[in-house]
């Protein structure tokens, strides 16, 4: 038996478990990179416009930031632009959750045990994760390629660009195959990789901040700190002008040696081990923890935090990107017109701050989905049975828990507006009272809110097995519904299923009380319904 | 009064009838046995008892409450083990210990810190790392320092090593000692025979036997291994006897409890050379009721004692 015995087999069960996972992965990538191919091509028809567009991208160090160097006006440099960040950030998570998940969280779980004992090598698992994942990522880029194609742009580019993409998540995969030695718990591993994505944005983003444009002024040559990240590679690649077929070896490097290093851990560490060790904690539990709403903090807080500093930095950048709208605006119509439909209204920069609102309260809904379905992985796991077996009523246990969840996306609703606030006040004057503004705009947003927790929780009362399914598929549908809906032309019934239609588009729309108190008390009969469910159910279920 | 008083409680999930009309009763002050196969029904039962599922019909009753309705104010008087026992992965043993002891209604400081120190329980490490045996003595340790009436535990044992068995059964003397209640769901069949002043033998959601030990070794045969100087005949013929099989001139078989005199009447007219009765093991007893033992090598299905006690 070698150390690789089994890993035929364990690839299939990956598989087998993931087929869901994977099949949207792999398809759902290339549709995607297909629309937003096609609406580039809409919005951007000519070289007059593309022209503006690449201008703009190389002057503005925001459209630097976030979307990469720009390299020219052909139409597939501008694909490029504007799917490449999103594209590959994507790719990246998908990639590191899905290694960790066939790797570490099978350790955890410890069904890496149970399979262990059977005839299996010791790096069968991990070599299993790794055919898996760098195989979906091979598949999602040779049909991104034909999506590319297919929607008009020249083969030789495609094939690049998805090359680029497909190599940003090879590159992760190694990262997480070497995360997941590290950490005990598969919630760590993925913290890892995740900051290992952060680090890799924020550096291309630095490198192409100070990158030099050409004499032409639509192109961007990258500084050297694009060159030290996976993410910098994928522009580095210059699809669709003139490629640089070479740097494509950089991500399969990385994979090689991260591949070798995750193996060297494997052999050197216990089954379960990581090599960071579990820390020591308090014999006793402070005074603060013993409630119900004392341990929703200590289990919610590490998540909060983390949403805090996302949404902080994501708010100072976009209220700083708030001054330079100005400038971009003037320059193209196309894109201005773009933005008044998302935030409506007459000023533009108050259009573009409330599109900007709406989006954190998008967000922030994933936050208060993901923090209150923890009810139902307590269900699930049997700590719920535990507490309901004590003098904590169904009531309380569950309204606790909502409550938490709206406290929290409150305080992050707050805190995204008066960043943003803060940001555009520090470079046009006035953080304070922008802050404020900001700030109170966003509260507005609450009422949606109240309305995403009451649909969850309505779910985990009436439908607790469909719950974790039901609850982020209805999320998606208001963010499509919202995102896609306008263009689509849905007729307006069909939008008015989403709560973040009915939220005023402040500070662009003066607030208007009527549909606030619409949806809080839509929210209020959601939250009913749910808690009378739940306590007229069986637990678990 | 019963502390707790089941009777003819149905529960169904879908198509499956967990609960087939189950009967049980605990009196105050005793240690009982709840026991059957796997699947038997007996955490359904449990988790009844604490109003987490509630019964299709028939009725429950917990130290005279409802527990569907009464749960809240019925969960302050009892502590719970779960047989799978599971918890917040980065709090510590102590926290949690504290945090359920707490919501339980408040815990004996003094107590704990005993328990802990007798369990060898390390409170300072997060729950993530502990072992199977040791989530469940965090469990034991929550739930035995809490001042309670009623005590249920499902299963909660099955992790422990033999001196962390003793230590447990220490304490539920204890408990009994102090006048509470326990019920007691195991597997482990020599912590029945220690503990347990009555037991509750359910299958396929039914109780098929109910009584104290003594009265459940009556209902059963005793084994009886007989060498005699002429040759054993007309035995099978004998009311009660069962399974006679013939080996080296020695005879064994089985004997009914009331039929014993008649057999041995029976015996000494062909001279008696040695012989062995073995009253039946606990595991018998159990085996019987557990698998296919039901029903017995010679084909009788041994119901009539179970009705007479009933």
């Amino acid at each position: 038996m070698s150390a690789f015995t089994g890993t035929g087999r364990l690839a299939r069960l990956a598989l087998r478990r993931d087929r869901i996972r994977l099949g949207i992965w792999v398809l759902g990538t290339p549709l995607l990179g297909y629309a937003l191919a096609a609406s580039v091509a809409g919005v951007y028809p000519d070289e007059a416009a593309r022209h503006g567009y690449a201008t703009t991208s190389a002057s503005s160090l925001v459209a630097r930031a976030f979307n990469g160097p720009i390299a020219g006006t052909d139409l597939g440099a501008v694909v490029v632009a504007e799917t490449y960040a999103t594209l590959a950030v994507l790719v990246a998570l998908l990639s590191t959750f899905a290694l960790v998940r066939h790797t570490r969280q099978n350790e955890e779980t410890g069904r890496a045990e149970l399979l262990g004992a059977s005839v299996v090598g010791r790096y069968a698992l991990l070599t299993a994760a790794l055919l898996v994942v760098v195989g979906a990522n091979v598949l999602a880029a040779a049909l991104l390629a034909v999506a590319l194609t297919g929607a008009g742009l020249p083969l030789a580019g495609s094939v690049a660009a998805a090359a680029a993409i497909g190599g940003v998540g090879v590159a992760f995969t190694g990262v997480a195959a070497v995360t997941a030695q590290l950490t005990v718990t598969s919630r760590g591993a993925n913290a890892l990789a995740s900051a290992a994505v952060g680090l890799s944005f924020l550096l291309r983003a630095a490198g192409d901040v100070f990158g030099e444009v050409d004499a032409g002024g639509t192109r961007v040559d990258s500084a050297w700190p694009s060159w030290l990240t996976p993410l910098g590679w994928g522009n580095q690649v210059r699809a669709y002008t003139g490629e640089q077929w070479w740097t494509l070896a950089l991500p399969v490097a990385l994979l090689v040696a991260t591949v070798a290093l995750a193996y060297a851990l494997a052999q050197r560490r216990d089954l379960g081990a990581g090599l960071l060790a579990a820390r020591r904690g308090p014999a006793r539990a402070a005074t603060w923890l013993l409630s119900p709403a004392g341990l929703v903090w200590r289990l919610q807080r590490g998540t909060l935090l983390g949403w805090a500093v996302g949404v902080g930095i994501l708010g100072i950048s976009m209220g700083v990107a708030a001054d330079e709208f100005n400038a971009m605006i003037a320059e193209n119509p196309a894109a201005a017109e773009a933005i008044a439909a998302m935030g409506g209204g007459a000023d533009l920069v108050d259009a573009y701050l409330a599109a900007m609102l709406g989006l954190y309260a998008l967000a922030i809904g994933a936050y208060v989905v993901q923090a209150l379905l923890r009810v139902r992985a307590d269900e699930a796991d049997g700590v719920l049975e535990a507490v309901l077996a004590t003098g904590v009523s169904r009531s309380r246990w569950l309204g606790t828990q909502v409550g938490a969840a709206v406290l929290g996306a409150t305080a992050l609703l707050l805190f995204g507006g008066i960043t943003t606030g803060l940001g555009y006040g520090l470079v046009d004057g006035d953080p304070v009272g922008k802050a404020l503004t900001l700030g109170g705009a966003a509260a507005l947003r609450l009422p949606a809110l109240l309305v995403v927790a009451g649909v969850v929780t309505a779910l985990f009362g009436l439908l607790p097995r469909w719950s974790v399914v039901l609850s982020w598929a209805a999320l998606m549908a208001f963010l499509l519904l919202g995102q896609l809906g306008a263009v689509l032309e849905l007729p307006q019934a069909t939008l008015d299923l989403s709560p973040y239609t009915h939220v005023p588009s402040a500070p662009a729309v003066d607030p208007t009380a009527l549909p606030l108190l619409i949806l809080a008390a839509v929210a209020a009969a959601l939250l009913a319904t749910g808690v009378a469910a739940f306590r007229h159910r069986d637990v678990p279920r | 009064m019963a502390v707790i008083a089941i009777d003819e409680l149905v529960k169904t999930f879908g198509a499956v009838r967990a609960l087939d009309g189950l009967d049980l009763r605990v009196e105050a002050g005793e240690v009982h046995g709840f026991l059957g196969p796997n699947g038997a029904g007996k955490s359904t039962t449990i988790r009844i008892l604490l109003g987490l599922l509630r019964g299709d019909s028939g009725e429950a009753r917990v130290l005279d409450a409802d527990p569907w309705r009464d749960a809240v104010r019925l969960h302050r008087r009892l502590a719970y083990v779960p047989g799978d026992v599971s918890l917040w992965p980065n709090l510590t043993g102590g926290e949690a210990i504290d945090l359920l002891g707490e919501l339980r209604g408040g815990l004996d400081r003094r107590r704990r810190d005993e328990l802990l120190d007798s369990f060898d329980l390390d409170p300072t490490r997060t729950c993530r790392t502990y072992s199977k045996g040791n989530r469940q003595k965090v469990a034991i340790v929550a739930a035995f320092a809490s001042d309670v009436e009623l005590y249920v535990l499902d299963e909660p044992t099955s992790g422990l090593d033999p001196l962390m068995e003793s230590v447990f059964q220490d304490q539920v003397r204890r408990i009994r000692n102090e006048g509470g209640t326990v019920l007691l769901s195991s597997h482990v069949l020599a912590e029945v025979e220690a503990l347990c002043d009555r037991v509750s033998i359910i299958r396929e959601g039914r109780t098929v036997e109910s009584g104290s030990l003594t009265e459940l070794r009556h209902l059963t045969r005793t084994a009886v291994t007989v060498e005699t100087a002429s040759p054993l005949t007309g035995v099978a013929e004998l009311p009660g006897v069962h399974a006679v099989r013939e080996a080296g001139g020695r005879t064994q078989l089985e004997v009914e409890p009331a039929h014993l005199d008649g057999l041995l009447n029976h015996l000494v007219r062909f001279g008696v050379r040695s012989l062995t009765s073995a009253p039946p093991t606990l595991e018998e007893l159990f085996l019987r009721h557990y698998g296919a033992g039901e029903t017995t090598e010679d084909g009788h299905r041994d119901t009539e004692p179970r009705a007479a006690l009933r």
